[in-house]
Order: C-alpha cells, then sequence, then structure tokens
C-alpha cells in the first residue's frame, strides 16, 4: 500500500503517514437499542467502491480530516476537514 | 576498458592485475580461470554464461559481501574476492559428490521425503544441512561497516533502463520541458536535459506511481507522474544435456569478452542459436581469432538433438544429431524474453505470442509506458526452442541452473500431480534462485507446454513480485533510527545507576478551551464540569464499546483550563481520540500536547512534606495542599504545577515544570531530603507500591475487553449522566450482569505466580489468570490482581493458582492491601 493522500495542511503525503479511523459513521442519537449500539460499534457497509473515512496526519500536522477514497482502486477522490471544528494545534505551532 | 590504468586485486589471496574498465569477472578470466563458481545442489563447476549479472555462475563473495554477481561489478584497487559455496576449492569441491552419488538421494523435493527419520537424527541432518544450504556466507560483523539512507525524490517522468528505446524516451521527454529522471542497472553516459541516476536499479513498481531506486547505499524512492518501462530482454538458454557445463555460453556474454574487455574467449567454437544473436556472436568470435567448427542455426533447420559433453565440468565437444564437433566454447542462444517483470507488477497482462515465441506485456495500466524491445518490438519470429528434443539420459539437462532442477525434476513433478504451473514452481523451486526466472521462467514453460501436451499460452506465467533483483536488507531499512525519547533527568538516572526501561513515546496532552468541560464530560464516565478550580479527579476513558482506554488525572486550572495526564505509553492514542471526538462533535475544545515541554517528578513519602518546605514558600499544610488538591508556585525556583496525588498510595507531590529545568530541580531535591533518607525510586518499586494499594494499570490489568463495571472501578461510572463514551455499553453489561471481576489476592504461602499464570478450579480447567503479581516486601506476603468469574470475587473466597508446575492456594481480597483507607494518602 502505497498510494498518496492529499493533507489538507500539508499537501500529498505518503499514506504511511497516516492512521486511518474507517468509515465515517454516524452515532446513534440516543439510548440505542442493543442491536443499534451493536451495529454502531461493529458493523460497516465496507463497499467495493467510493467510501468516506477518517484519516488522521499521525505523523505530520495531527489533524484529523475526511477523505474519499475509491476501495477498490486506492484512489483517493477528494480530502478536506469537515466543520465546524477547527483545526486544532500542537505546542510547537 | 583503459589500459593505461592499471588495477590490482587479491583472487583466494593471489594477487590479479586488471584495467580500469575491468569487472573482476573479465579479470579473472583474462588471468585463466574459467570455474567461478559450484552449483547450488550438485556443486558442478559453473563457468561464465551470460556477463550481464542474470544468472548465478560468477557469484563470489567481494570484500566479505557474498554473492556478488562479479562478471558485472567494475574491479577495485586492494578489493579482496573469494569463492564461496565450496569444500575446498572452485577446482576441487568435495561437495561434488552429491552430483556423483546424489541423485537417488536428491530427487525434486527431496527434502519433503528424507532426514525425517529417524527422528531423533534430525539435529545432526539439521546441521549437515545448515551448512552446505545456500549460496554465500555472511559476515555477522559486516552490517555495521555499511552506512545506508533513503531519499525521497520526484519525477514527472522515470525512464526505467538506459538502452536505445529508454534513452530515446528521456531525450523526447525532455525537449519537451518533462523533468526526466533515468535509471539504469549499469553505465549511462550523460543525456542533454535528462538526470541519469546509474547505477540505479528500479526494485518494483508500487500504486502511486512509486519506484524505489537502489543505488548502492541510497534508496531512492522515486514518486513518478509517468513511468517509462524500457527494460529490454534477457537471453534465453537452450536446455539439452550437458547445456551447463563451464564453456557453455550466451551470445551477449561471449560478445562481451570480446567487445568490452579484448577477450579471446576460446580456441574452437560452435554456435547454435534460433536468432541473429547467435550468428553475430560468431562473427564477434571469427574478427577474435576463434575457429569456428559448425553454426546451427535452428530456423533453417531442423535439429533432434543436441549433447554437449565434457570432462571435470569442462566442455570438450558437442553432438548435433550424432555428429560431433570439438569445441571449448558453445554458443547457445534460444531468443529474446522481453523483461516484463515491472509492467505486471504494475498491473499489466502477460499474454503468448506464438508469432514471435515471446511472452509481452499488454494493458499497461495508465500512469505507465512500455518502449523498446520489451513490448516486443523488433523482435524477430523465432523458432521455438522446443522444436528440438533434449535427450534425457545421456546426463543432466537444466532447465534452471540456479537451483539445479533439471527437465527430469519437472517431467518428476508433473508425474508426481503438480500440473499448474505456480505449483511445480513451488515444488521443484525452478525460477526461485537468483536469477528469478530470466534464464529459467520460459524454458520451463515450454516444458510443461511439451509434457501436458498445451501451449504456452495456455500454461501462462507464475505471478511477478518485487524486488526485481537481490536487494540487501539493510538498504531497505536505511539509517538506524530509532527515535528515542529521554527524560531532561536522564543522565542524572544514568549516573545512579538505573537502568532504564521503554515506556512508549511518553507525551501528555494538555486540554484547555472554551467548551473544555462539556467535552470532558463527553468523553469521561465520571463528572468533570462540577469540579472546582485547583482540584483534581480521577479519570478512565471509555471506547463506545464500553471497553477500558487509558486512565489518568484531570486537574482543573481554571474554567477554562484542564491538565490531562495519561499513560506514558497511551499519551499518543489519547491526544488522537480526544482529537477525533473534538471533530466529530465539532465542539472547537483547544487541545494542546505539552508533553515535551514539562518533566515531572514524584516526590512521596511520609517525609514528603518536610522535604517540599524546604524547597518551596507555598503553605503545604494538609490544610494549605491536601489530597487531590492542585497548585501552582514556585520549587526550587522554578514555576511548577504541583498534583496532590497517590498513585503509590503515600502522601506525595507531583511537580510538573519547565522540562531544561530538569536536573536542577531533581538535584535541589536530593539535596532537601538528604539528611530525612531521601532515594530516589524507579518504575519496579512504584509497580509493588501501586500494587499494594491495588491501583490498576492499564493494559496490564486490563484488556482490549475489560470494562469498568467488571474491573471494579463501578463507582467511576455515573450512568445518570447524559451521554458519555461509552454510556451505552456499560448500561447493557450491568443489564446483562456481570461475568468476571478484577480481585486482588493474596498467596498463602510464599510462592510468587507468574504474571499470566492461570486461575483453576479445583482440579478442573482455567477460569481466569493474574495479571499483576509480586512480592511485598511491607507486608511480606505475595500479592497481585487477577480476574476471576464473579461467583469467586468475594473476599475471603480462595482459587487455586498454577505455580512452577503444580497448583498453590490463594485467598481473594478486595480492599487495598496496605493501607486501605488511605490514611496515609491523606495525611
Amino acid at each position: 500500500m502505497s498510494f498518496l493522500l492529499d493533507c489538507p495542511n500539508c499537501g500529498p503525503r505518503d499514506v504511511n503517514e497516516f492512521s486511518c479511523a474507517g468509515e465515517v459513521t454516524v452515532r446513534p442519537k440516543s439510548s440505542p437499542s442493543l442491536r443499534e449500539l451493536t451495529s454502531y460499534i461493529y458493523f460497516r457497509r465496507n463497499v467495493a467502491g467510493v467510501q468516506r473515512e477518517w484519516w488522521y496526519h499521525r505523523q505530520g500536522c495531527e489533524i484529523w480530516f475526511q477523505a474519499e477514497r475509491d476501495t477498490r482502486t486506492n484512489e483517493v477522490l477528494l480530502t478536506e476537514v469537515v466543520e465546524p471544528s477547527r483545526r486544532a494545534g500542537t505546542a510547537a505551532e | 576498458m583503459n589500459r593505461e590504468r592499471e588495477v590490482t586485486f587479491s583472487f583466494c589471496g593471489k594477487p590479479i592485475r586488471a584495467f580500469e574498465g575491468d569487472t573482476f569477472g573479465s579479470a579473472l578470466f583474462a588471468s585463466g580461470q574459467r570455474v567461478f563458481s559450484r552449483s547450488f545442489k550438485y556443486h558442478r563447476p559453473r563457468g561464465l554464461l551470460c556477463c550481464s549479472g542474470n544468472c548465478p555462475n560468477c557469484m563470489m563473495n567481494v570484500d566479505g559481501v557474498p554473492n556478488v554477481r562479479i562478471c558485472a561489478e567494475p574491479v577495485r584497487e586492494g578489493a579482496s574476492v573469494r569463492q564461496q559455496n565450496v569444500w575446498g576449492s572452485l577446482e576441487h569441491d568435495a561437495l561434488s559428490v552429491t552430483d556423483k552419488l546424489g541423485g537417488p538421494f536428491t530427487p525434486v523435493g527431496f527434502y519433503y521425503r528424507t532426514m525425517i527419520r529417524p527422528r531423533w537424527a534430525w539435529p545432526l541432518y539439521e546441521k549437515f544441512l545448515r551448512n552446505v544450504a545456500g549460496l554465500g556466507k555472511l559476515d555477522k560483523h559486516a552490517g555495521r561497516k555499511n552506512r545506508y539512507d533513503v531519499e525521497h525524490r520526484r519525477a514527472e517522468v522515470l525512464v526505467i533502463g538506459g538502452g536505445a528505446a529508454g534513452r530515446q524516451s528521456a531525450l523526447a521527454n525532455a525537449a519537451v520541458g518533462k523533468q526526466v529522471v533515468l535509471v539504469d542497472e549499469g553505465f549511462v553516459e550523460p543525456l542533454e536535459g535528462v538526470e541519469v541516476v546509474a547505477p540505479g536499479r528500479a526494485l518494483g513498481i508500487w500504486e502511486g506511481g512509486l519506484v524505489p531506486v537502489d543505488a548502492g547505499r541510497m534508496l531512492y524512492r522515486y514518486r513518478a507522474d509517468h513511468i517509462v518501462v524500457a527494460t529490454g530482454t534477457v537471453e534465453q538458454p537452450l536446455v539439452f544435456p550437458g547445456n551447463d557445463l563451464v564453456g557453455v555460453m550466451l551470445p551477449d556474454g561471449v560478445r562481451r569478452l570480446i567487445e568490452d574487455w579484448a577477450l579471446k574467449p576460446a580456441e574452437k567454437a560452435v554456435v547454435v542459436t534460433v536468432d541473429e544473436a547467435g550468428r553475430e556472436a560468431a562473427t564477434a568470435l571469427r574478427r577474435a581469432g576463434v575457429e569456428i567448427n559448425g553454426v546451427y542455426d535452428l530456423r533453417r533447420e531442423r535439429v533432434r538433438e543436441i549433447v554437449a559433453r565434457g570432462s571435470g565440468g569442462i566442455l570438450r565437444s558437442v553432438e548435433i544429431d550424432g555428429r560431433k564437433l570439438t569445441c571449448d566454447l558453445l554458443v547457445m542462444s534460444g531468443g529474446r524474453q522481453p523483461a516484463y517483470s515491472l509492467l505486471s507488477q504494475a498491473g499489466a497482462r502477460i499474454e503468448y505470442d506464438p508469432e514471435r515465441g515471446v511472452f509481452l506485456p499488454t494493458d499497461i495500466p495508465a500512469g505507465i509506458e512500455a518502449v523498446g524491445t520489451v513490448t516486443g518490438d523488433g523482435l524477430a519470429a523465432a523458432v521455438p526452442a522446443a522444436s528440438y528434443n533434449g535427450a534425457s539420459g545421456k546426463g543432466k539437462c537444466f532447465v534452471c541452473v540456479c537451483e539445479d532442477v533439471t527437465d527430469k525434476d519437472l517431467k518428476r513433478a508433473i508425474a508426481e500431480g503438480f500440473d499448474s504451473i505456480e505449483l511445480a514452481k513451488r515444488y521443484t523451486t525452478v525460477t526461485m534462485g537468483p536469477c528469478q526466472g530470466r534464464l529459467c521462467h520460459v524454458p520451463s514453460i515450454r516444458l510443461y507446454a511439451r509434457e501436458n501436451e498445451k501451449d504456452e499460452a495456455t500454461i501462462g506465467t507464475t505471478t511477478s513480485r518485487p524486488p526485481w533483483a537481490p536487494v540487501t536488507l539493510g538498504l531497505l531499512a536505511g539509517r538506524p533510527h530509532e527515535p528515542a525519547q529521554r527524560t531532561s533527568i536522564h543522565h542524572r538516572h544514568k549516573e545512579l545507576g538505573a537502568r532504564m526501561m521503554w515506556t512508549g513515546t511518553w507525551r501528555r496532552p494538555h486540554s484547555y478551551g472554551d467548551p473544555e468541560a462539556e467535552f470532558l464530560e463527553r468523553l469521561y464516565p465520571n463528572r468533570f464540569g462540577d469540579m472546582k478550580p485547583m482540584r483534581i479527579r480521577y479519570g478512565v476513558l471509555n471506547s463506545d464499546a464500553g471497553r477500558i482506554m487509558d486512565d489518568g488525572t484531570i486537574a482543573r486550572l481554571d474554567d477554562e483550563t484542564f491538565y490531562v495526564t495519561t499513560t506514558s505509553t497511551g499519551a499518543g492514542a489519547v491526544l488522537e481520540w480526544f482529537e477525533w471526538w473534538n471533530a466529530v462533535w465539532g465542539l472547537d475544545a483547544e487541545i494542546v500536547n505539552v508533553t515535551g515541554g514539562l518533566a515531572a517528578v514524584n516526590i512521596a513519602g511520609p517525609r514528603a512534606r518536610e522535604v517540599m518546605r524546604r524547597l518551596t514558600d507555598l503553605d503545604i499544610s494538609n490544610e494549605g495542599l491536601g489530597y487531590l488538591d492542585a497548585r501552582e508556585a514556585q520549587v526550587a525556583g522554578v514555576p511548577s504545577l504541583i498534583l496532590r496525588i497517590g498513585f503509590v498510595g503515600e502522601l506525595g507531590y507531583e511537580l510538573h515544570f519547565p522540562s531544561p529545568y530538569g536536573e536542577h530541580v531533581w538535584n535541589k531535591i536530593l539535596e532537601a531530603g538528604e539528611d530525612f533518607g531521601i532515594r530516589p525510586f524507579g518504575l519496579e518499586p512504584q509497580r509493588i507500591l501501586r500494587l499494594e494499594k491495588m491501583h490498576i494499570l492499564v493494559g496490564q490489568d486490563t484488556d482490549s475487553e475489560s470494562n469498568v463495571l467488571e474491573a471494579n472501578m463501578s463507582w467511576i461510572a455515573k450512568l445518570d449522566k447524559d451521554d458519555f463514551v461509552g454510556k451505552w455499553s456499560l448500561e447493557h453489561v450491568r443489564d446483562r450482569g456481570l461475568h468476571d471481576m478484577l480481585v486482588g489476592f493474596v498467596m498463602e504461602d510464599g510462592k510468587v505466580p507468574l504474571e499470566g499464570a492461570q486461575i483453576v478450579l479445583e482440579g478442573t480447567h482455567p477460569i481466569g489468570r493474574i495479571t499483576s503479581s509480586r512480592w511485598s516486601p511491607e507486608l511480606r506476603r505475595a500479592i497481585g490482581m487477577a480476574w476471576v468469574p464473579t461467583e469467586l470475587a468475594e473476599e475471603g473466597k480462595s482459587f487455586l493458582v498454577t505455580v512452577d508446575g503444580g497448583f498453590e492456594r490463594a485467598t481473594v481480597r478486595l480492599r487495598p492491601f496496605f493501607d486501605p483507607d488511605g490514611e496515609r494518602l491523606r495525611s
């Protein structure tokens, strides 16, 4: 696996600089049933196609952003910081 | 070659004269050396074959580096070249007995059937096999002498291969203003407007246009927008009895000896060829004064049988259809096979072209281009080499000279049922040697096609995998580069003779911002919104599945500022976790990681207050700074955050202050405490102290399945809170009932069980495990923590623990072993 990911802050970087938190999911609003809770925690759509997922620039600026990636070809269609969250800085900045 | 410049090196201790432009191989050949190696299994003598770095025949040890293809390695002054893989010498190798006698003992796949019984003999077999297996020997100490490094580079156009087509493509791309890089395994003349990296071997093509290039001590990781593959073709041998004898060569090898190194390869030569290359070699030989004793062009005449004969492994004659021709050189050409491997790795399809008798790449993926002979361009139709019938029974007929795989071996594999080329490859190990199929892949497919009465297109090829050629692990590893993080007090610890241990990345996040209380309320199971300023609370971070992730303390510094600590190894993950929820909830909490900037020291014990009194003007009476209070003050003249917390269960103060003052504060503390008998204490005593207080270590006493209810911390889960990460899961755990519990225990006698030891029900099966276990010097008992079924989780109940191959009894304790009411802590 050696594709490039376009970090919103840093530009195109080797995918190994990042960690992936998987599919963007929707957290239940309140008091889910056991089935709803289990679905949320364990089940994923796991599409063979374009997937929206969370990425963290672990070896770089440390922001979280979302990407749309085709899981069949590893082509990354877009990356973006999702508002309204701000870009958190590190002590060094 | 430059005869003005002489270079001297040694071969097995003998000095050898060479010229600049020679390779070690050509220089040795010039000195009269003909046997260059002994083969892998049979230890047959082998001589120069390709002179192109493709075959294994010339591999020797150069300056301690094994498996160097000396036919392509330029000479170096003072180098030491040695033979390898022989018991004795190249001329007289004791292991060649496997060639004479080995047959019945070393058929294909022999290691699956022999040397298994008697079982007691295996250590002997193993020792023997390890000594004879492999080719070169590794010098265990050589690794440290070499320095490797990695560079990340970009190229608009990366051309792989510096032959005619590659150079042409590079120049054309440079002419239209592209940034062009050209790499080649050998030497390439400078090109206008092109950056030439040579020698630079492209190891493979990975997604994202990644092409790592091996340039000896440097690994260039190229990211290219456009890749041009111009890797050309590889000459193929013919398969017939005796085709591995010293003196049997490929046309390129012959040409190089004559044209590059001005050597006369032999006295008398015979040529057998399926293409022009053989005829061209004959012409070059004539010019070099070699007598040509016959040229057989298999395009024009059918030949049924070729048998090469020799003595002592050296070629003496060849029989063509029964007619004997004396010679000391046999030039064989089986055609040229495009080197499609890189294209195949990149996703191209490989198809057989029956016209030209070669496998060609098609369906080249986007971003990649193939030019030159690798596409089949310029390759004439060649009579497939299978038109003649290599006669068996008259000597070994080698398909794979790297692994010593004969045609008989392949036929036997088919007979044993390995009827696909992928299976046969794995069983016989054909193509798995140093040449990686360059010389033997296509011949093996042809043989397979013949034996199975199918055509080459149906048989197909095996999967091409990187690296294209052998690469040292050192190059892939790069510079020894393990970032180590030391505390600012590191040197003092070393001076005091401390043994250091790794505790992960050692960073602690610091969190402040407007919606911070809300943020922490949502992330932790207990309450933080109601914390008064300068107070501290213990917190356990849970996942949404209700599992324990990390623990630490949270100190509220003011309305908007919280100071969060975590376990040393968990800090990076906790920061990631915090930032993610921040993004998901859009809360805009400002999270700053201050770990690297701070040092922290813990002073603990009954006299800690007296020591602190000497270091600070702050009121540190029990009323001024009580248990779980935080204060900001100068300690030893350094602005510090003082946290009165008690992981080790004593009156104690954790000082957090700017890291550059580390050693200063440390020294001042030791000074201040000297008459109280202060001592530095490390992680091991800390572990014992915390265990005596039954404080958990996340990751040791808990694992990825543990939740706070079963880990005996149900007090921390405020399930009446609105919502926090993990709340719903904990509710379900509570409703379904607790299955296992984390408890403390004492051993009845003094035996200390191992951490991880099993807990068993009387005489039956394992029901739990020990997570922490130590001898407590304070209590003079063996104590610990363990997971047991809920039924056993009652004060005074007992269970059996495996210790030293037997069982010992332990008694459950639910309250801390030492100072259970925390009087010391609160003093």
